[in-house]
């Protein structure tokens, strides 16, 4: 909402001291938040002053074009006394008219400084001023001509228009519709500085005949509608300079008369109107909802197919206008209209609300109503509009009808010491009374306890905190003081808190840099990571409104956001890249959906379930990727390119530093390499996948080759996190070290041969590690030899000779028979 | 020479002769002093102390000796290996000493070097912002809540006191799913984290809600669809907008350090009343709006001396009933501050897309910060 200062000041006398800024800072602190501070003096440089235009010869042009040679009296503003020459495009004026002169040196708006400058065959020593060239509007194609008292040549024209008068933006809460005027700006103004207020609503209603016909069909959708006639308006009488000026300032374009004093009032009370050429009206204005199917074209332009839940205004013709909304492009002014109807009512905001969503037409006027307007304004406004136009377009106001009443002013009952309890500020009795009547309630106050009647402009107050915050905002919320509650003893960081910060901890020690995914996706994310039709990751949550039309879905896996920033990474031309995220994923769960239950109170246990219900699964998802090289290149040597190993390490490396030891099989899911990917369990719980990416995904998503990820469902493994560590008990005997090397078919996995290796050892096996793998002539086709070196330890003795050999020949005796496994 | 036969005329052994003893000496003696090295004073002690060495020989011949005899031969002998045994001691340190020191000198490196194979890793910046955040009001006892991002629209909004037809519901541009039957929503807000708290908790509550949040917005350098909120809520007896004021105060001071504060302006959200905007005294011109001695105007606050921060208020009694919480008994207070907004101003994040986008270089600087 744009507000003229001098419009503000109309209505409310504000100390003489009081400067803009700190009318804008008051206000601020009101609650009207300064959105901007401007005026036309800020974009301007003088010299600007006022001429009398001496002379005018007009000169047609080679061009064809016909230009004014003038000579102007701006006194001694230019330093010689002479008339200034001047060449001048306009011709809206005449020899002793005063206007507006910009003399050389000066700068307009956009930075365009004038000079002289020879044009025409004159040299032009200047410039006569259009509004549109100080930026006063966009209203005439000529120059401004002064009236003829505004002032004497040489005069300072920043004065005469006056150019320092600033507009100030407020940006207006939901709350606050009241506000969306300047009757309720100078209001806040006022009770800002305590000073007193004049309202512009506040006038007589005088009684007139009967108007033009109306009936209401929907007395909820429109309480209240009246309508004013005016007759024998001229159509063709302009809009007078300060109106037009008033409505730029505000950000509104002067129009026609018409259209603009309906603007104009709106801007001033709050309260939207609307004006029907009165002869293109067939029988009485009917408020009423719409037969499904009608269908009305809208000042816009736009034909619109309505609802039975759209609030019209029609006659009976049809529908004319879309209530509290938007007119009908049938029945608006137009440059002949002479007879009007001026409406001025009061709708429902829910009802405009709605429709304005439904049409997707937020107008001034639907934004208002939908907010709340002041129900006791409808016939204020009327007249104010009819007493306007009259007054700037001739003819009479004829009657006025008014169907229905303002709805009874609302009553709030709340504890007398609310406001202080609430806000911790001393506020006494009186002051609370005294700040509810300064905003315009009435307070009676009987004990303990205050009854506020509720000022019809304020539909927002409802409730005892309501009046709470008028009165501390009244009272400065500067004067809340500052207190630290004693929360009771806390019980810190939940254990799955403190892990997932380890968990981060662990991966950024370990070379890996989180990032931060949109969780979007859609079939080209699927088809990259060649997810079969079938795949269940497919089955996602969808967004009704997505923000790309390509990416409608709420992912089912991290692994598209990490690759994706993979991919960025080498593209801008990282070599060597460890990336790591966690995030929740979006799995659909039940088909039923979340009920919307009551606000009455608790919602009872199977309410609570069935919301619970209905929530999606959202675990929490751990996902790493690497491209390159894991150590770098340097003078120690080539490095170590990243493999599928590390993408698996990195699984590891998390779950030890949870205490937790996982266990990985071959698998063969997508994306990754069918044969470089390891399924990752832990006590037989499946909880994701690592391993090298399959090269068609390392293609699609701009990754090197062999670059390699994984992903768990992290939540799952923390369910697996140690929470007492049993201490570790170990003898401080001699260690007995025995190496074997066992020769099995390549399919068979490490893993299965060591854990044979574990079981037929015995209790004295105090570690196996896998330290070679060889795989050549000397072990054949198909075959593969491990090495493991197996340490033996007796808690209570030095192992007796042969005791570890006869240990280890157990190990692989066992490893024969489950493995197929031959000792070298 | 003394002794009870002193008139006896031993046996005449050559090796055992004073000067020969002596000559043996000085000629190990020599060969030690000459040894260059490790190696050659190896040899110098095999030929002069081992087993064959001269005076070794010499030592065996005693016992041939008549027992007179032994006795001063013994001594003469024994002196000189003494003596033999000593040098080579001495100068198998001096050699040792040598060759450490040459040794060491030989090893040395480069020390300035690269010695970065491993590529470092760091967290992302929002993560480490949110546990700092956290950690602030877990000091003060207060405990981390969270919820699901993918909400039910009537946590998100109703219970909030955001009705169907509130105006407040299009301020944010919410995204729906499918189908529209099932009213559940991305959250607009980590409001239903405080709803979800307060339906499954007895007050008191004191929680901290950070989490990630999304809105229809068109990502650009200060909007992204994606974006992370804090907030806080606390339901006890005797609650007011005050003790609200000093949470915020001590979190501006914890986060911005001593001096900032908080400053209210009345606002309006669905969810408290009465609402205010909370402002922060700018860190960097520390409320002066000037940067250079006065010379220019504060960037980080646009020389308003003020950075706006976040929304706070009372928890509206409307809330408090629909979570089953009694506004007679109990009142409350709730805030919210924008995790990204506060990252961007606090460490001049100049544009949102950075936070999103994964370049490694953005996370980096940032390391393993906590
Ligand atoms: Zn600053």
């Amino acid at each position: 909402m744009r507000a003229p200062v001098s419009w503000i000041k109309e209505y409310v006398a504000l100390p003489d001291d009081v400067t803009t800024e700190e009318l804008a800072r008051r206000l601020t602190m009101l609650g009207l938040k300064l959105e901007s501070l401007t005026s036309p003096a800020d974009s301007i440089t003088g010299p600007l002053v006022v001429g009398r235009v001496l002379s005018v010869e007009a000169e047609t042009h080679k061009n064809g074009k016909t230009v004014n040679w003038c000579t102007v009296d701006v006194a001694d503003a230019n330093g010689t006394g002479e008339p200034q020459g001047i060449v001048c495009g306009a011709h809206n004026f005449a020899a002793g008219d005063l206007v507006v002169v910009c003399l050389p040196g000066a700068v307009l708006p956009g930075n365009f400084e004038i000079a002289a400058r020879k044009t025409y065959g004159h040299v032009s020593a200047g410039m006569i001023c259009s509004a549109r060239e100080l930026g006063l509007g966009e209203d005439h194609d000529g120059i401004i001509v002064l009236p003829s008292d505004a002032g004497e040549p040489g005069d300072d024209a920043f004065a005469v228009l006056d150019l320092h008068d600033a507009v100030i933006e407020f940006e207006i809460n939901p709350d606050r519709a009241y506000a969306l005027s300047l009757r309720g700006i100078a209001r806040e103004a006022a009770t800002a500085f305590d000073v007193p207020f004049s309202d512009p609503a506040e006038r007589d209603l005088p009684t007139y005949g009967e108007g033009h016909p109306v009936v209401v069909d929907d007395p909820e959708g429109c309480p209240v509608f009246v309508a004013r006639t005016v007759t024998g308006f001229d159509p063709t009488a302009p809009t007078p300079d300060w109106m037009a000026r008033r409505l730029t300032q505000a950000g509104m374009r002067p129009i026609s008369l018409g259209v603009d004093v309906s603007n104009y009032v709106m801007l001033e009370l709050g309260q939207p109107n609307h004006a029907y050429d009165r002869d293109r009206l067939s029988g009485p204005i009917r408020v009423r909802r719409a037969e499904p199917g009608e269908r009305l074209t809208t000042l816009d332009g736009v034909r619109r197919t309505l609802t039975a839940e759209d609030l019209l205004i029609a006659d009976d013709s049809g529908p004319i206008g879309l209530a509290g909304v938007m007119g009908g492009e049938h029945t608006e002014l137009t440059g002949t209209s002479t007879e009007i109807v001026v409406e001025a009512a009061h709708f429902d905001p829910v009802t405009i609300f709605r429709g304005q969503r439904r049409h997707k037409l937020p107008s001034e006027a639907s934004k208002r109503f939908e907010r709340g307007v002041d129900p006791e304004l409808p016939a204020r406004a009327a007249d104010r509009v009819a007493e306007l136009l009259v007054r700037l377009g001739g003819g009479s106001a004829e009657g006025r009808t008014v169907v229905g009443e303002a709805p009874p002013r609302r009553r709030i009952v709340a504890a007398l010491d609310l406001p202080a309890r609430i806000t911790g500020i001393e506020i006494t009795a009186e002051t609370t009374v005294e700040h509810l009547e300064r905003v315009g309630c009435e307070v009676t106050v009987e004990g303990d306890r205050l009854t506020a009647v509720v000022p019809p402009w304020r539909p927002d107050l409802t409730d005892p905190y309501d009046l709470v915050e008028e009165v501390a905002r009244v009272v400065g919320y500067d004067r809340v003081p500052s207190v630290l509650p004693t929360a009771p003893a806390g019980r810190g960081l939940t254990p799955e808190q403190k892990l997932r910060r380890r968990v981060g901890l662990t991966l950024a020690g370990a070379g890996f840099t989180e990032t931060v995914s949109y969780p979007f996706v859609g079939a080209a994310d699927w088809a990259d990571l060649g997810l079969a039709e079938s795949d269940e990751r497919r089955r996602t949550l969808r967004m009704a409104n997505p923000l790309n039309a390509e990416e409608p879905e709420l992912t089912s896996t991290l692994l598209p956001g990490v690759l994706r920033a993979l991919g960025r990474n080498v593209g801008r031309g990282a070599s060597d890249v460890a990336l790591f995220e966690s995030g929740l994923v979006f799995l659909p769960s039940g088909e039923e959906a979340a009920p919307i239950l009551g606000v009455e109170g608790r919602p009872t246990a199977e309410e609570w379930a069935a919301i619970e219900k209905a929530v999606p699964f959202q675990p929490l998802h751990l996902a790493v990727a690497l491209a390159g090289r894991r150590e770098r290149a340097g003078w120690w040597g080539e490095g170590r390119a990243a493999s599928w190993a590390d993408a698996i390490d990195a699984v590891r490396e998390v779950a030890e530093a949870l205490g937790i030891e996982i266990e990985t099989s071959a698998a063969s899911v997508a994306p990754w390499h069918p044969g470089r990917c390891a399924e990752v369990r832990v006590g037989g719980q499946v909880l994701g996948h690592a391993g090298e990416l399959h090269p068609k995904v390392c293609a699609a998503f701009g990754l090197p080759a062999r670059s390699a990820a994984a992903e768990i469902d992290l939540d799952a493994l923390l369910q697996h996190a140690v929470t007492v560590t049993p201490a570790p008990r170990f003898s401080t005997y001699p260690v007995a070290k025995e190496d074997v090397a066992l020769v099995v078919d390549a399919e068979v996995q490490a893993a299965a041969v060591e854990a044979a290796l574990r079981e037929g050892a015995g209790e004295l096996l105090e570690s196996v590690r896998l330290f070679d793998v060889y795989v050549g002539d000397q072990v054949g086709a198909g075959r593969k030899s491990l090495a493991f070196a197996l340490r033996f330890r007796a808690p209570d003795r030095t192992l007796g000779e042969g005791e570890a050999a006869a240990a280890r020949d157990a190990a692989v005796a066992r490893a024969a028979e489950q493995c197929g496994a031959v000792q070298r | 020479m003394s002794g009870p036969n002193s008139d006896y005329d031993p046996v005449e052994v050559t090796p055992l002769r004073a000067d020969e003893v002596e000559a043996m000496r000085d000629a190990a003696l020599a060969a030690i002093e000459a040894a260059a090295d490790l190696e050659a004073l190896k040899q110098a002690r095999l030929d002069h102390a081992g087993d064959r060495s001269p005076l070794a020989l010499a030592n065996r011949e005693i016992g041939a000796l008549p027992p007179q005899a032994r006795k001063e031969a013994g001594k003469r002998v024994g002196q000189a290996r003494g003596a033999v045994n000593q040098a080579l001691a001495a100068r198998l340190a001096v050699l040792e000493a040598e060759h450490e020191e040459r040794m060491l000198a030989e090893e040395r490196v480069d020390v300035t070097l690269p010695t970065d194979r491993r590529p470092r890793g760091a967290r992302h910046p929002i993560t480490t912002m949110s546990e700092r955040i956290a950690d602030v009001f877990v000091a003060m006892g207060w405990e981390v809540a969270e919820g699901p991002q993918v909400e039910a629209e009537w946590l998100n909004f109703d219970a909030l006191n955001l009705g169907p037809d509130h105006p407040a519901r299009t301020m944010q541009d919410t995204f729906w799913l499918e189908p529209a039957e099932a009213a559940l929503v991305l959250r607009t807000h980590t409001s239903p984290v405080q709803a979800r708290t307060m339906l499954t908790r007895e007050p008191p509550i004191y929680v901290v809600c950070p989490g990630r949040v999304y809105r229809t917005d068109e990502i650009d350098a200060t909007h992204s669809p994606v974006f992370h909120q804090v907030e806080g809520l606390v339901i006890d007896r005797g609650i007011t907008m005050a003790h609200l004021k000093g949470s915020l105060d001590h979190f501006a001071t914890a986060m911005f350090g001593e001096g900032i504060t908080t400053r209210f302006r009345p606002s309006y959200f669905p969810f408290t009343e009465p609402s205010a905007e909370v402002d922060l005294v700018c860190f960097v011109c520390r409320g002066t709006g000037t940067a250079d001695g006065g010379a220019q105007s504060c960037r980080t606050c646009r020389g308003e001396g003020w950075i706006e921060w976040g929304g706070c208020g009372v928890v509206n009694p409307r809330v408090l009933v629909a979570c089953g919480v009694d506004p007679e008994t109990w009142t409350g207070f709730a805030f919210g501050m924008g995790i990204d907004r506060t990252l961007m101003f606090r460490h001049g994040v100049e544009d949102m897309r950075d936070v999103f986008e994964g370049d490694v270089r953005f996370a980096q600087p940032f390391g393993v910060e906590i």
